[in-house]
């Protein structure tokens, strides 16, 4: 069972503006019968150009038709700039929240809306240079790329949790690996979102999990958390390495680098005192 | 609001009958079935009744009864047994069709040298028996192929597999957790070594299960621990759950005829009706060789998650073979070995009755399902161009 908030409960089984507007001002369908979802946008603007109506109609999951009927609520009283900034994210938000496996029904929502804008403006449907990455759900790298940008994305499993990208045959997850590296050098450290502490202590706790504790585990050695202090990780070796003369070097060159890598570069790790 | 409970395949209540049997043993009557006392020797003593129904009910010896946790322990314990004990055999044939049980467990032995052969399926879920004989080879150590599958209610010929298997002197395991209660079974009258159920599908409780393992074939345990179950399973007995499980063969053998005539009248109702009220649907899997409480539905243009939770509102339980329900993104697996198109697996449910559902249920459940569907097709993108094709036509 999904664990949806009573927000999308509320939207899916009472969904706002469902239908289709006649002789609309932009107009978007995205996803298929084939890939579980699918939603057609319409809206019309008044006379000051703002979306005056909008709605919508959806093939899919509880969460799609939540998310679907969230965008049309948010993008009413916009002008057509305004909703453009609107992201997946936002969608998500309004409804306080998504399970991660269903993100890809807000990041469905974003794109219809994108869609219909160009449709409105008469721009081209597809994005100039977009290559389709994943054959099974019809996905392109530039919306790769977006999913990875606006959700701070990390591994290919977000992707697909996002995008869908790579979870059919799986043949794709390479080239979403290879995207997924391409974004993140190119966005340089700063794409690493401002923590709050309690996301920071617990993607301390993943990447020791993930990460550090099973190649310990493989030599016989073991890890436990200690304290989290800001930056400062204190940490208490167990097992082979809590004997182990080389076990300074564990903690700063090993454990100590994985976690600036991964978490933050100001992280300090120290051993606890015994 | 009241439940109505048409997901008989995922779990069962647990009767009342084995409840009542149940209870003293898990307070008074605590004691361990091997102690020397007559405290825990009286227990032993149930343990042994309880062997002798799971038995009856199967047309088995009590011997040939081991307890264990779940199916999947059985399972696994049964493939595990046949690989240990044919060491110089690194083949294993089953189908595309099976429970994760067999299928995770071969994906994962196919990384450790193992070679698995997944059967094809017909569209109507059925398997060729040519397809099983093309693939034994002198190299396959065990066939496991499930009696009647979970989603579809689809019965496989395992008794003539087995018989195909055995002139092989191959190994023949069946998960039968979805069969047993539901269709006779006679273990006298067929070649089959290795048999899985699970309590919690028969109306007993969740946490125990039977590996049915035939007079005279080798076995090698996969739990190790003590001399409990002859040494074939090691670990303290489960006793209420076995007695449970006791009370509920015995209860099952009494039903099977109810099951096989009123319950069949049922899911035949409910299904005619659904089928004949809402366009665009139709029944995945053979509707003449299959379990009578099982009906799998698929409604084309909506989605099958979506479906369950207005159902959901109205009390009513069952489950579906979408991607979204699984939280992978493809259908099921059994739908789409069987070709089903992704446009009808995503809109499958399945209803799967048991004895203690009754006619004013399934007719609740005819007058709302087409509501249901309609309200989502209203609000399905696909519905009006196919409508319109249909109209036009």
């Amino acid at each position: 069972m999904w664990e949806y908030t009573d927000k999308v409960k509320e939207h899916f089984l009472n969904p706002r503006n469902v239908g289709e507007i006649e002789n609309p001002d932009g107009v978007a369908e995205v996803g298929s019968l084939a890939c579980g979802d699918a939603l057609k946008l319409t809206f019309k603007l008044d006379e000051n150009k703002r979306i005056k109506d909008a709605k919508f109609k959806t093939f899919g999951c509880a969460s799609a038709i939540a998310s679907s009927s969230a965008l049309t609520e948010i993008i009413k009283g916009m002008t057509v700039d305004e909703a453009l900034k609107v992201t997946n994210q936002d969608i998500a938000r309004y409804l306080g929240g998504l399970p991660d496996e269903k993100m890809h029904c807000s990041v469905m929502g974003k794109q219809a809306l994108e869609k219909a804008i160009e449709n409105y403006r008469g721009a081209p449907a597809l994005e100039p240079g977009a290559k389709i990455i994943c054959e099974c759900f019809g996905v392109t790298d530039r919306e790769i790329e977006r999913a990875i940008r606006e959700n701070n994305l990390t591994t290919v499993e977000d992707v697909t949790h996002f995008t869908k990208a790579g979870g059919g045959c799986g043949n794709c997850q390479d080239a979403i690996a290879q995207i997924l590296e391409q974004v993140r050098k190119e966005a340089g450290p700063e794409v690493k979102p401002k923590m709050t502490n309690l996301q920071k202590i617990r993607m301390i706790e993943e990447t020791i999990e993930r990460e550090i504790r099973p190649s310990l585990k493989h030599d016989g050695g073991d890890i436990e958390i200690v304290d989290i202090i800001g930056n400062r990780v204190m940490v208490a070796l167990r097992g082979a390495c809590a004997t182990c003369k080389a076990s300074d070097v564990t903690l700063k060159d090993f454990v100590e680098h994985r976690l600036r890598e991964l978490v933050s570069p100001d992280i300090h790790v120290e051993e606890a005192s015994k | 609001m009241k439940t109505i409970y048409l997901d008989n395949n995922a779990t069962t209540k647990v009767a009342d009958e084995v409840m009542e049997a149940m209870l003293p043993y898990l307070n008074e009557l605590y004691g361990n079935p091997s102690s020397m006392h007559t405290f825990g020797g009286q227990v032993g003593l149930r343990v042994r009744d309880a062997r002798e129904q799971v038995a009856a009910l199967l047309g088995a010896l009590p011997d040939e009864i081991i307890f264990t946790s779940c199916g999947t322990e059985s399972d696994n314990a049964a493939i595990h047994s046949a690989l240990i004990t044919r060491p110089d055999k690194k083949h294993i044939v089953i189908s595309r069709v099976e429970h994760p049980a067999i299928r995770a467990l071969c994906s994962h032995l196919s990384t450790q040298g193992y070679k698995i052969t997944e059967l094809p399926v017909s569209k109507d879920g059925i398997l060729d028996l040519e397809n099983l004989e093309k693939s034994l080879t002198p190299d396959t150590a065990i066939v496991s192929l499930m009696w009647a599958n979970n989603e579809t209610g689809v019965i496989f010929p395992v008794e003539e597999a087995a018989k195909m298997a055995h002139d092989r002197d191959i190994l023949f395991h069946t998960d039968a957790v979805q069969a047993v209660g539901k269709i006779p079974i006679n273990m006298k009258h067929n070649a089959i070594d290795m048999l899985s159920i699970s309590g919690h599908k028969l109306h007993a409780p969740k946490g125990v299960g039977v590996l049915y393992i035939r007079r005279g074939t080798q076995f090698s345990p996969f739990m190790i621990g003590g001399h409990q179950e002859k040494g074939r399973r090691g670990g303290t007995e489960n006793t209420p759950g076995i007695i449970g499980l006791g009370k509920a063969c015995e209860l099952a053998a009494k039903n099977i005829s109810e099951e096989s005539i009123r319950v069949r009248q049922l899911r035949d109702k409910l299904e005619r009706a659904l089928l004949k009220n809402i366009p665009q649907s139709r029944v995945n899997g053979d509707i003449e060789n299959r379990l009578p409480n099982t009906t799998n539905i698929s409604f084309e243009y909506v989605e099958g998650e979506a479906i369950l939770l207005l159902m959901n509102e109205l009390g009513i339980c069952a489950s579906s073979g979408s991607a979204c329900t699984s939280g992978s993104l493809q259908p099921s697996h059994v739908l789409r070995a069987m070709g089903v198109p992704f446009t009808m697996a995503h809109g499958s449910i399945r209803f799967s009755l048991s004895v203690y559902n009754t006619e004013e249920e399934v007719d609740f459940i005819i007058e709302k399902m087409p509501p249901i569907i309609e309200r989502l097709r209203g609000m399905s993108p696909f519905w009006d161009q196919a409508h319109q094709a249909c109209t036009n036509q």
